[in-house]
């Protein structure tokens, strides 16, 4: 669903550009709204939250698309923890809808889907794993990596249960808006990956803008 | 034929257990009475990090639905087992879990003090209490199997749960790849909302197999598989990254 917002990005209290490659980890506070720009279009943004008092805690993608009964997210749509609680709201898209079970690229998976000598091209999951290496205070590691959302992509599913990474719906100057129910960490990495369309082939920058 | 079981159990409706599974042996799953639900999760025993990756094993094989041919994969791009038969057709790996609030919203609240072992236990907890066993907790859950249910999704994304999937009788079987550590429940998927909660036991028969011949069905399904087998024998010979 085509949401707008009516926030304006000169009263944002956070901005940050984040290069296709680069990981963005921080706290996002109860009642603050975050908002993932893409700036040139056809951007995968890997996301992933936790609750920033017990990470433990974390989004889970299945429950989420479950208890929506859709497995598209969009505006309106509650991203749901591992204990049943609201994380956040998706408050405005200008994209559509957002991809939750096409998981995130690795370095491993890579050398599956496309060529075993592609095993050491940049993936999402070595951006998360710097991540939660150099910010210990989070209390991250890869047992709490899981299942995450990949703003901006478009994995269609069939009636007849086939599934696709298709182009993107996105383009330049969509974003995706959501509103924190508690304190969430927000890991995310702008998608590094070459080998299909997810990215355009050509990754690019994405912005997060923050709002109280 | 290969029919030499060397072991076989049943466990009942609404029940869990856990297993470690030796590469080159297979698990043979069979819905006593129709409509059952497996749950299962997979962990690499040397490794625990590593884990059963439902969204690897769906974009890997381009499918949503898991059937013959499929392999599952570890979040390290190995191939836990593959699905070497089954005359379901469909099993279902994004509905995850029943939880207390889901069972109890829907069925009731049995608990074990009025019940005794007829209590309704729920999908989440089953997992949390065979994980512990090995020194595992929430933090380690993925998105689970739900072997035996069909869930569908149409053109704009909406999801339905498809009754009647699996007759008494139908079976699916996997073959294991990997040393894996099997953690599974018979609690009902959680998109079943049939009046009575249901409890559909499931026979278990365990089989040494054949190995994985060149011309291996579950290998050569897509190109992506014998890469997988490729990193999975790898890991095998000692050379795994």
């Amino acid at each position: 669903m085509i949401k707008e917002s009516s926030l304006l990005a000169e009263q944002a209290s956070f901005r940050e550009m984040i290069k296709a490659g680069d990981y963005f980890i921080k706290v996002l506070n109860k009642g603050q709204t975050l908002r993932i720009l893409d700036i040139e279009g056809n951007q995968a943004a890997d996301t992933l939250f936790y609750n920033a008092q017990n990470p433990a805690e974390r989004y889970n993608a299945m429950d989420t698309i479950r208890e929506q009964a859709s497995i598209y997210l969009t505006a309106g749509s509650k991203l749901l923890s591992n204990e049943n609680n609201t994380m956040l709201e998706i408050t405005a898209d200008t994209c559509g809808r957002h991809d939750t079970i096409g998981g995130a690229c690795a370095t491993e998976s890579n050398t599956v889907r496309y060529s075993l000598e592609k095993k050491c091209m940049h993936a999402c999951r070595d951006s998360w794993m710097l991540a939660v290496a150099e910010n210990e205070e989070f209390g991250i590691d890869k047992r709490d990596i899981t299942h995450n959302i990949n703003f901006f992509m478009n994995v269609p599913v069939t009636e007849q249960g086939g599934l696709t990474f298709e182009d993107g719906i996105s383009a330049p100057g969509k974003y995706v808006e959501m509103k924190a129910y508690m304190d969430t960490i927000v890991l995310l990495s702008n998608c590094p990956q070459l080998n299909n369309p997810c990215n355009g082939y050509n990754p690019t920058p994405i912005e997060i803008l923050i709002w109280d | 034929m290969n029919d030499n079981i060397l072991y076989e159990d049943e466990i009942p409706g609404g029940a869990h257990w856990s297993m470690l599974m030796r590469a080159g042996t297979s698990l043979k799953l069979i819905d006593k009475l129709g409509g059952a639900n497996v749950g299962m999760l997979f962990y690499n025993p040397l490794n625990k990090l590593e884990r059963y990756n439902a969204p690897d094993t769906l974009k890997c094989q381009h499918t949503f639905k898991l059937t013959y041919g499929h392999c599952l994969y570890s979040d390290m791009g190995r191939i836990f087992c593959s699905v070497i038969k089954d005359n379901v057709g469909w099993h279902d790996t994004i509905g995850a879990n029943t939880t207390k609030k889901i069972v109890a919203e829907r069925w009731g609240e049995h608990n074990y003090q009025d019940y005794k072992n007829d209590w309704y236990l729920n999908g989440h907890d089953s997992f949390l209490v065979e994980l512990a066993k090995y020194g595992m907790s929430e933090r380690d859950m993925a998105a689970n199997l739900n072997l035996f249910s069909k869930v569908v999704v149409n053109d704009e994304g909406n999801m339905s749960f498809v009754d009647g999937n699996s007759k008494a009788g139908d079976s699916i079987e996997l073959r294991f790849e990997m040393d894996t550590l099997v953690i599974f429940h018979t609690c009902p998927h959680p998109m079943n909302v049939a009046k009575e909660y249901p409890k559909k036991p499931v026979t278990y028969q365990i089989r040494k197999t054949d190995g994985v011949s060149e011309d291996d069905y579950c290998r050569n399904f897509c190109d992506e598989n014998q890469r997988g087998f490729k990193n999975t024998e790898l890991y095998n010979i000692g050379c795994g990254c």
